[in-house]
């Protein structure tokens, strides 16, 4: 009987070893990539861009071309790419940093042009790479390595939800955010990531998952508590859901009710 | 095709074209914005894409990701945007992608003002961004020339797999004049195809990366050696300069690039009335610098005279050059005035009767 793997390496990831951190949740997510690129059979035409941040060797996992971006500028990039070869799947990669801080202005152009590219936004609330920085995503009170006694709102605002952020755009085709810190909440994510990487390769205009993500080693927890803390800090503040479908309205704002009065206040 | 009367900026915009630049990322910024609003018609009348990035750090990147997925492509701005655009061009230079960047100098620093400048010979010659790398450096004096050198910055580019800059003046950019375009000619370098671009990887040569990153020193080491090979390499063979157009001795030599140039050749005319044998060096690459030439030109004269629309620049480079076999003067304005050839004879016959005199600034 011949054998049959129940768990094989996506052809689009190389087989070598990652340098990411025990219980780092961008294996994960570059699997998920990595799979779907199969399922489509993109892996022959895909350009990748690769964020400075945790991410930033992704060029040496993935079995397809790949550009390096300088931080925050992988939407800039990418666009460059897309729109010097519109036959190419373009798929940029990005931390929480590298997009919501450094690259805030790139993304919201990229997105608001309707660039016809896939970005996956891994929010993990902190500066990776760095070593535990307050990100813009930072939770409320979160301690990281430059906020020691936890991020104060009072000066230093709320963490940005991205997804809702662009979701204000009229533009963009697909936004979701999805979590990928426990097996069920992996397959409910790549599901997400499906149907953004479908609005590509039906030249649908631009595409973003944000995904949350753990980081054992800066928050300073063991894996299995880390997804614990996930969903008791992230879940309530960052919803998953998709926001916005190519099918779906545009965003309505609600109605004001009509004020009481008669109407004739100061025209005396 | 005919001679043409023309604006300067949109004169560039046509030479690219016509180099094969089907696309064209920009902000705009004066005094350069023409070039973009000539892209904004001209490229998808020809095919291309034409895109206004939300700003030149934008715009850079877009170049970076378009160079490196193969095409020809090129962006243009003004010294502010310029400054902007130099983390990408560390990026360019270190991931060795071609493309063409012209910047229509406008007077500096900070938001300085609208007018002419050629305060950004430093930043364009010596890197100006971070890390050790040069940009190829070419300075038109007119719009013809700036029409020619246009081709030759995307034939460089590619040749090198290095940025290119045009450095112009604003005058350049604004001026009108009668250009002849040229049909289409074979590139200034052999080319070879770009099989290190990211156009999809289906196995048949090695995967495409797009990359200056290298964590192993080792490594990073033998990049910045291959690089500052190649920067050798651009600085023996890409040396472009007009020498004096007349041989034997003379009481001064002025070394001018750009319009700083064009208003020498007029005060050229006004020294040879008063009996001063005068000629101008005019380097057209300034990363590479003329250097040997220079110093001939040099060591025929009493004198020296730079002259920029700067606080002395390139003088730096000329003193470099020259060393202290000839006296160096300088001559430049810094606020956008243009400068007039009277003042550069006046400044000569100066430094003819006291060669220890500094004219303006430049130490």
């Amino acid at each position: 009987m011949a054998e049959i793997a129940a768990f094989a390496r996506p052809e689009a990831l190389l087989p070598v070893e990652t340098h990411y951190c025990p219980g780092c949740s961008h294996g994960v997510i570059h699997r998920l990539i990595a799979e779907l690129l199969d399922e489509f059979q993109l892996a022959r035409k895909t350009v990748g861009i690769a964020p400075v941040g945790c991410a930033v060797l992704a060029y040496d996992y993935f079995a397809t071309d790949f550009q390096e971006a300088a931080h925050g500028r992988a939407p800039a990039v990418a666009t460059g790419i897309k729109r010097a070869r519109p036959d190419l799947f373009v798929l940029a990669y990005q931390g929480d940093g590298d997009l919501a801080s450094i690259g805030a202005a790139e993304i919201l152009h990229c997105a608001n042009r309707g660039e016809k590219i896939c970005v996956v936004f891994v929010n993990n609330a902190t500066y990776g790479m760095t070593g535990g920085q307050m990100a813009p995503t930072s939770l409320p009170d979160q301690e990281t390595a430059t906020s020691p006694g936890g991020r104060d709102a009072q000066q230093t605002g709320y963490p940005i939800r991205v997804a809702e952020l662009l979701t204000s755009l009229r533009t963009p085709a697909f936004i979701a955010r999805g979590a990928v810190h426990a097996p069920r909440y992996a397959i409910q994510a790549k599901a997400l990531l499906r149907q953004a990487f479908r609005c590509q390769v039906e030249a649908r205009c631009f595409s973003l998952v944000e995904l949350l993500a753990i980081c054992p080693t800066n928050w300073g927890l063991p894996p299995d508590e880390a997804g614990r803390w996930l969903e008791r800090q992230m879940l309530p503040y960052y919803p998953l859901g998709v926001f916005k479908t190519p099918e779906g309205p545009d965003r309505a704002p609600l109605p004001l009710a009509v004020p009481a009065g008669t109407g004739r206040e100061g025209a005396r | 095709m005919g001679r043409t009367f023309i604006k300067g900026n949109e004169a560039i915009g046509e030479a690219a074209i016509r180099a094969g630049c089907r696309l064209f990322f920009g902000y705009p910024i004066t005094p350069q914005t023409e070039i973009l609003e000539y892209m904004s018609r001209r490229l998808p009348q020809v095919g291309g894409t034409f895109l206004q990035a939300e700003s030149e750090v934008a715009a850079v990147n877009m170049l970076y990701g378009a160079a490196g997925a193969g095409a020809r492509v090129m962006t243009a701005s003004s010294s502010p945007g310029i400054s902007l655009m130099m983390e990408g061009v560390s990026y360019l230079a270190g991931a060795e992608l071609p493309a063409v960047i012209v910047n229509v100098m406008r007077a500096g620093p900070g938001l300085g003002g609208i007018l002419p400048g050629q305060a950004d010979y430093l930043q364009a010659t010596k890197g100006g961004g971070h890390g050790d790398y040069r940009c190829l450096v070419l300075a038109p004096w007119s719009v013809q020339e700036a029409v020619t050198l246009m081709q030759d910055a995307f034939d460089l580019a590619d040749h090198y797999r290095n940025p290119v800059l045009v450095l112009c003046d604003g005058v350049i950019g604004q001026i009108m004049e009668p250009v002849e375009f040229a049909d289409e000619r074979p590139p200034c370098r052999p080319l070879a195809p770009k099989v290190w671009a990211t156009t999809g990887w289906s196995g048949d040569r090695p995967r495409a990366v797009i990359n200056s990153l290298y964590l192993d020193p080792e490594k990073l080491q033998a990049h910045n050696d291959r690089l500052q090979t190649k920067f050798g390499r651009i600085a023996r063979d890409e040396i472009r300069c007009a020498e004096p157009e007349t041989a034997g001795p003379l009481d001064l030599l002025l070394v001018a690039y750009g319009i700083s140039a064009r208003v020498a050749t007029t005060a050229l005319e006004r020294l040879a009335a008063r009996g001063i044998a005068a000629a101008l060096c005019r380097p057209i690459s300034l990363f590479p610098f003329p250097s040997a030439a220079v110093a001939r030109a040099a060591a025929r004269a009493r004198a020296v005279l730079v002259v920029e629309m700067s606080a002395g620049q390139m003088l730096e480079d000329v003193r470099l050059a020259v060393g202290d076999r000839r006296p160096i003067g300088f001559y430049g304005r810094q606020g956008g005035l243009v400068i007039a050839p009277e003042d550069v004879a006046e400044a000569a016959e100066r430094l003819l009767v006291d060669p220890t005199v500094r004219e303006g600034s430049g130490g």
